[in-house]
C-alpha cells in the first residue's frame, strides 16, 4: 500500500501528518520526502544515516569534430536546451529534462551523454521506519528526475507514506503516480480552499482515491468542509489550532510524542488506511466521516 | 548589415518591443538593400522555458548581425554573442526612431545582459 501526503497550499501540515502516521504503524514502513527542494521530515525523525547515493542526470555533450551544425538537436528539444546556428550547439545544462531526444535524432552520431550531478538520496533508519530522503542541489531544477528516482528506491512489499511538495506542478505529479491512496491536507481558511480544489481536480485526473484532514481547525471558516460535503469527500481527521502543537513542532517533536491523547488518532488514521488496502474490493474510497468526524465504512457502517 | 528589432508590428512604423524571448516576431532591417523581413515569433509565447535562447537561435538564423530590443536576459545574450550578434538596448517608442538611432551611433552596445532571466 502507498499512500500520498500532498496538499494543494504549502504550510498545512503534510510533513506532520506524515511523520505522525509512520510513528503510530505498528508494522514496518517506509517514509519518503519527495519534497526535495526543502525537505523537512529529517526534522522530526533522528537515526542512523545507513547510504548516501549520488543522483545522477544523462546530459548531452558534443563531439564537434563530427557536429555539422545541422540543428536537428535544438529543433528537437522541447525545453530549448540547445541552440543551433551553424556550428556546433550551445548548450544549457540547466535547461535540460534528460529525454536523450538530442542524441537520438543526431544522424552523426555527435551527441554523447555526461553524468551530471543533480542532488543526492539519504537512507536513514529509525527505529522501524525506513526514511528516504530526496536532496536537490541548489540550483537544479530537475526535481522530476530526483522524485523518480526517490520513488525507483522504495521497496514495494513494505507500506510507504510520501511526503509530496506542495502544489500541483510536476514534482507533486511525479509523487502522486502510482500510489494508491492521496491525504489532501488543508486548513479552513480561503487560501487552503483554493488550493484544495487545485489538488483536487489534480488527484480526480490521476484518477487516485483520496480523503481530506483539516489541519488547524477553529481558524477560518466552514467553507472547507462545505466543499468537501458538497463534492462527497471524506474529511478524515481534524487537527486543532493548538499552540501547543506549534510549540512541539518548533523544537522538532512529533505530535504523538508530546501528546498521548493524539495517539489513538493517528492510530485509527493508519490503521484505517492501510487495512482497508488489504481488502481486494475494499479500497480507501469507502471511507467517509460523519458529522462527529468520526471514520465509517460506508458499506457495512461501521466506526472504523 | 542585418538588424533584428523587437515588434508585434508589421513595417518600420511599428513600436519597439522592449521584450525580446516572447515578443510576438522580428523584423529584419537590411542597411545595404533597406529590406525589411517580418520573422514570426510566436512559437515562443507558449515555450516552458528557453524562450530567449529560442529566439536568439532564430535571428541568428534569419541572417542578423545585430539586434535592437529593450531587454535582454543572460541565456539569449549568452548565445547572441556565441553567434557574434551585437545586442543594442533602446527605448525609442518606433522601429524608425530606434533605426535612426542605431545610424547616428547614439545606441550603446551592451556588454552583458541587462536583466535577470524570467524579469
Amino acid at each position: 500500500m502507498k499512500i500520498a501526503i500532498a496538499s494543494g497550499k504549502g504550510g498545512t501540515g503534510k510533513t506532520t501528518i506524515a511523520v505522525n502516521l509512520a510513528k503510530n504503524l505498528a508494522q514496518q514502513v517506509q517514509l519518503v520526502d519527495c519534497d526535495v527542494e526543502e525537505p523537512n521530515c529529517h526534522l522530526f525523525l533522528h537515526g542512523d544515516k545507513t547510504e548516501t547515493e549520488v543522483v545522477n542526470l544523462p546530459m548531452p555533450e558534443i563531439i564537434t569534430s563530427r557536429c555539422d551544425g545541422c540543428g536537428e538537436c535544438s529543433d528537437f528539444c522541447e525545453f530549448n536546451a540547445l541552440a543551433t546556428f551553424g556550428g556546433p550547439p550551445v548548450i544549457f545544462p540547466e535547461l535540460c529534462h534528460a529525454c536523450g531526444g538530442c542524441r537520438i535524432v543526431c544522424t552523426r552520431k555527435a551527441i554523447v551523454e555526461v553524468d551530471k550531478r543533480i542532488g543526492i538520496i539519504d537512507s536513514i533508519n529509525v527505529d522501524k521506519i525506513t526514511f528516504l530522503q530526496g536532496v536537490l542541489d541548489i540550483g537544479v531544477q530537475s526535481a522530476v528526475a530526483l522524485v523518480d528516482k526517490l520513488k525507483q528506491k522504495n521497496d514495494p512489499s513494505i507500506h510507504t507514506i510520501f511526503d509530496a511538495p506542495p502544489g500541483t506542478s510536476c514534482p507533486v505529479v511525479a509523487t502522486l503516480q502510482g500510489v494508491d491512496y492521496v491525504l489532501l491536507v488543508t486548513e479552513p481558511t480561503p487560501f487552503g480552499l483554493n488550493d484544495l480544489k487545485l489538488a483536487v481536480l489534480l488527484v480526480r485526473e490521476l484518477k487516485i482515491p483520496f480523503g481530506v484532514i483539516v489541519n488547524r481547525m477553529g481558524i477560518g471558516d466552514r467553507r472547507v468542509h462545505e466543499f468537501c460535503e458538497k463534492d462527497a469527500i471524506p474529511i478524515l481527521m481534524e487537527i486543532p489550532d493548538d499552540r501547543r502543537i506549534a510549540e512541539a513542532y518548533s523544537k522538532g517533536h512529533s505530535i504523538v510524542d508530546v501528546f498521548p491523547e493524539y495517539q489513538n488518532r493517528f492510530k485509527e488514521l493508519s490503521d484505517s488506511l492501510f487495512k482497508n488496502s488489504d481488502k481486494k474490493n475494499g479500497g480507501n474510497s469507502v471511507l467517509r466521516s460523519n458529522k462527529s468526524g468520526d471514520l465509517y465504512n460506508i458499506k457495512d457502517q461501521s466506526i472504523v | 548589415m542585418k538588424i533584428a528589432f523587437t515588434t508585434s508590428g508589421k513595417d518600420m512604423e511599428a513600436t519597439l518591443d522592449p521584450r525580446f524571448g516572447r515578443v510576438a516576431g522580428f523584423i529584419v532591417y537590411d542597411l545595404e538593400t533597406l529590406e525589411t523581413k517580418l520573422i514570426d515569433n510566436s512559437q515562443n509565447s507558449g515555450a516552458v522555458q528557453g524562450a530567449g535562447i529560442n529566439a536568439a537561435e532564430t535571428i541568428i538564423r534569419a541572417g542578423a548581425n545585430c539586434l535592437v530590443t529593450g531587454n535582454c536576459g543572460p541565456k539569449a545574450f549568452r548565445v547572441l554573442q556565441a553567434a557574434g550578434v551585437k545586442v543594442y538596448s533602446s527605448e525609442a517608442q518606433s522601429l524608425t526612431d530606434a533605426l535612426d538611432a542605431f545610424r547616428s551611433g547614439t545606441l550603446v552596445e551592451m556588454n552583458t545582459a541587462n536583466v535577470k532571466g524570467h524579469w
